[in-house]
């Protein structure tokens, strides 16, 4: 199994809160690793550890062997890690290909070169028109991103993600508030996704997570109580007691 | 330095800082609360200073009871102009709370400058307080000064029952936490404002007032002390009445002892301990939520 | 980003139209313009940081003093200076002091950061107010304005070509800014600053160069101010200063950069109409900051966008 992403120990504690206590998991290419959990699991607290935005309390965050924890978001961004984010934070005033521009433009960003217009950049525009045609954007891309349907935002958000060509994929809740329709299209997409990249998916919508997941992880009160195959996650009396209930 | 030099030095500044406390807890409670950056704060001192000069005369040695009268009318004032201007505020962005607050400012200091004109008054202090007390064997110390330091410790005091034992107390910290959920609790947001800013324009027009013995009643003390009540609130914190006091006082001895260390300069010690903060502690010395 | 055609050659125009407005003004509205074009330079480096970073700072006057006294403490007591040196010397010396208030000030966030700036713009007050250095409250005089070869600054005609030339390069500048890269993550860092670090931007550093660029131009028309007027005091430091161009840059428009030279323009009239006794009767001329006051109220309740918002309101309503 090849880990590109994993953390030991991971730790959050906010004045007598432990809101993650001593998680240790791992993220392999070519698979989609799900956190599911109730409200108050600790399951946005450990991605934002992950993603870098949360300082950590405690134990160690490891992308390919070297230790980041202690990299601000924007390095482990360039080093790699891609997140989307539960609220959508595009910028509705820009294009759908100016978005992903922008998020393309990280690696490619020669600040100083002001007579260049950005508009032209032969690093980043190319970058963006596949990141829209892998989500399905690409007929939208001259649109303001505002102007997009619920479930066309929340795919911006993906190609937003994938246009800093990430090898990890943190995704937060990307079906959320989607249809039926939608969320079978994002499916398709991660599907797709799975080959190239390590994905975390913290996701609330259980038939998602058990027809897309290859592991299941189920946190509880900040907790870890079980990493496994989905089918073995199902039959887990913890986790039946736990969490699953009726969904079991 | 001597010991007595030393004392009266330490008194200048506790005094200056429970002074400053008085102003920056309002500005600080109006922000908390209300999420509005208010620049005219410094004119309520400024207002409290000018009446004072206008009102001493019609209360002669009646001090305290002056003092009262300031009090009920500064949050008379406060209540109609929240109600008529301040409450427009609220939703607003910064840079437009920022703008009208500074056009707020200027049309307070032209209608000063229409009723009561230009000029730097004097106002004196109440003759029960006018005297010194001795301080070791060489040194006098004002009693004035030791009043203006109890009176402030006094409200202060006062301040920190209502926040924490009364049931507008309660509203008040539920408001500076969550301004929503006060709301949907059903309690009259719009005159809990009201009261709230009503309160912070009496506590920095009564600092005014209890300032104006001390130094000059002079046209632009408004700008100056919300300037550096800016700097108290951004070391202590927004929102945050204690750390208020933990700043206030900080920039009180930093004020007081960097003037008899470094003359000329002494202005800017306190900026530069703002500096050393921000290197050191960007969120502010006891940062609550903001 | 950019608008139709007919608004991508109005600064052209009005360009040319400027560089001929002295040949048939008198000389008391030509001082006007020139001061309008001075300010319209300080409007525009606010509006970087303002309009196109999201910085909402209120101590950017201390950039144009700092400029200002640069330029005449930095001029040779009685002979000209070399007007091309002593304007990169004025830039240099505001750009440090934007180096050292940004280092520190973008540390912190909205309302925190606008009360930081203001504070370190009060520190630079407080310097040239109670030190010597200044001269103190009563200020310095230029003695003898930069001149260079047949250019010489004290001559109204050349001053002005100066101050245009100054204004245009400014403009296109920043017009050159904003189509960038460097310019597109700014806006990207004002609309959603967490987006872009996500999305591998050190936003920080971008942030510092636009404040250090911002202050840097502000020290530019520092410069220019301080040979307009052969005269520098304190109060050009204080937070009236810095109000007043945040002001312009609301009455014409934020987000747009003819929206800082239309804001420059009306301040400056504003200010001279309030002024003017005939006009407005002898006390509220006296206190015009009154009238003053009510406008900025009026307008920000009414016009949040400025000028330019009322000109796309009309064209809306008229279509």
């Amino acid at each position: 199994m090849n880990t590109l992403l994993s953390c030991h120990g991971l730790t959050r504690v906010f004045g007598g809160l432990t809101a993650v206590d001593r998680a240790t998991l791992d993220f392999a290419l070519g698979e989609v690793h799900a956190v599911i959990g109730t409200n108050g699991a600790g399951k946005s607290t450990l991605i934002n550890m992950l993603s870098g935005e949360m300082p950590v309390s405690g134990g160690r965050i490891m992308l390919d062997g070297q230790d980041i924890t202690r990299w601000p978001q924007p390095r482990r961004a360039r080093a790699g890690i891609g997140r989307s984010y539960q609220r959508t934070t595009i910028f509705p005033e820009f294009t759908v290909l100016e978005n992903c521009r922008l998020s393309a433009q990280a690696a490619h960003a020669r600040p100083w070169a002001l007579w260049e217009a950005a508009a032209a950049c032969t690093g980043s525009v190319p970058i963006a028109r596949r990141a829209l045609a892998a989500a399905g954007l690409a007929e939208v891309a001259a649109s303001p991103a505002g102007s997009l349907s619920h479930g066309g935002k929340r795919q911006l958000e993906i190609a937003m993600c994938l246009a800093t060509e990430p090898r990890v994929l943190l995704l937060d809740e990307p079906l959320a508030g989607m249809g039926s329709e939608e969320t079978e299209r994002m499916l398709a997409l991660l599907a797709t996704l799975k080959a190239g990249h390590a994905i975390l998916l913290v996701e609330h919508d259980m038939d998602a997570v058990f027809r897309i997941a290859d592991r299941i992880t189920v946190m509880v009160n900040g907790q870890v109580i079980a990493t496994d195959a989905p089918q073995a996650i199902r039959a887990n009396p913890q986790v039946q007691v736990a969490y699953l209930g009726e969904h079991g | 330095m001597d010991t007595a030099t030393f004392l009266v030095q330490c008194l200048n500044a506790v005094q200056y800082g429970l002074l400053l406390f008085l102003v920056a807890s309002g500005l600080t409670l109006i922000f908390g609360i209300m999420g509005v950056i208010n620049l005219a704060h410094g004119s309520f001192y400024m207002m409290g200073a000018y009446l004072a000069f206008a009102l001493a005369p019609l209360f002669g040695p009646n001090f305290l009871l002056m003092l009262l009268a300031g009090i009920v009318l500064s949050a008379a004032f406060g209540y109609l102009l929240e109600w008529a201007f301040f409450s427009f505020l609220y939703e607003r962005e910064h840079l437009q709370q920022v703008l009208m607050t500074y056009a707020l400012i200027l049309v307070f200091e032209e209608a000063r400058s229409l009723l009561i004109g230009n000029d730097v008054h004097g106002v004196p202090a109440p003759p029960w307080l006018a005297g010194t007390l001795p301080l070791g064997e060489l040194m006098t110390y004002p009693v004035y000064r030791l009043f203006a330091s109890a009176a402030c410790i006094v409200v202060g005091g006062g301040l920190y029952l209502v926040v924490n034992r009364t049931r507008l107390g309660m509203m008040i910290r539920a408001g500076a936490s969550n301004r929503d959920m006060v709301r949907g609790l059903g309690i009259d947001i719009t005159r809990l404002y009201r009261i709230v800013f009503a309160g912070g324009v009496a506590l920095a027009a009564l600092a005014g007032m209890i300032a104006a013995p001390m130094s000059s009643v002079y046209p632009g003390m408004g700008g100056h002390v919300l300037i550096i009540c800016f700097v108290v609130v951004v070391i202590g914190g927004i929102g945050s009445i204690s750390g208020a006091l933990v700043a206030s006082l900080l920039v009180g001895f930093v004020d007081t002892f960097g003037k008899v260390f470094f003359a000329e300069l002494s202005g800017i010690g306190v900026y530069l301990l703002m500096a050393v903060i921000l290197v050191w502690r960007p969120e502010g010395l006891m940062r609550r939520g903001y | 980003m950019a608008g139709t055609a007919t608004w991508r050659w109005l600064p052209l125009v009005v360009a040319a139209v400027l560089a001929v407005l002295p040949s048939v003004l008198t000389p008391y509205t030509s001082d006007l313009v020139t001061k309008i074009i001075v300010l319209a330079v300080f409007a525009l480096s606010l509006e970087l940081l303002v309009g196109m970073t999201g910085l909402v700072s209120l101590g950017h006057a201390a950039f144009l003093g700092i400029g200002a006294y640069t330029a005449v403490l930095a001029s040779p007591e009685y002979d000209a200076a070399n007007p091309l040196l002593l304007g990169l010397a004025c830039v240099g010396a505001a750009a440090t002091y934007a180096l050292f208030v940004g280092a520190l000030s973008l540390r912190t966030r909205g309302v925190y950061f606008i009360m930081v700036t203001l504070a370190f713009a009060q520190m630079a007050y407080f310097v040239f107010h109670d030190t010597p250095l200044g001269g103190g409250t009563d200020g310095i005089y230029l003695n003898a304005r930069p001149a260079l070869g047949d250019f010489d600054s004290g001559e109204k005609l050349h001053f002005y070509y100066l101050a245009l030339a100054a204004l245009v390069g400014t403009y296109g500048l920043l017009a050159l800014l904003r189509r960038s890269r460097f310019g597109h993550a700014l806006a990207g860092i004002r609309v959603n600053e967490q987006r872009m670090r996500a999305a591998g931007f050190a936003t920080y550093l971008y942030k510092l160069a636009a404040f250090v660029l911002a202050g840097a131009l502000a020290g530019l028309a520092g410069f220019l101010l301080a040979v307009k007027d052969g005269y520098v005091n304190p109060e050009l430091l204080s937070w009236h200063e810095s109000g007043a161009v945040l002001l312009m840059i609301i009455l014409g428009g934020i987000g747009h950069l003819r929206g800082a030279v239309i804001g420059a323009a009306a301040f400056v009239l504003l200010k001279e109409l309030y002024a003017t006794p005939a006009i407005v009767g002898e006390v509220l001329a006296q206190h015009w900051q009154l009238t003053l006051g009510f406008t900025i109220i009026a307008f920000v309740a009414l016009l949040p966008r400025g000028l330019i918002g009322l000109s796309a309101r009309l064209r809306a309503v008229t279509r």
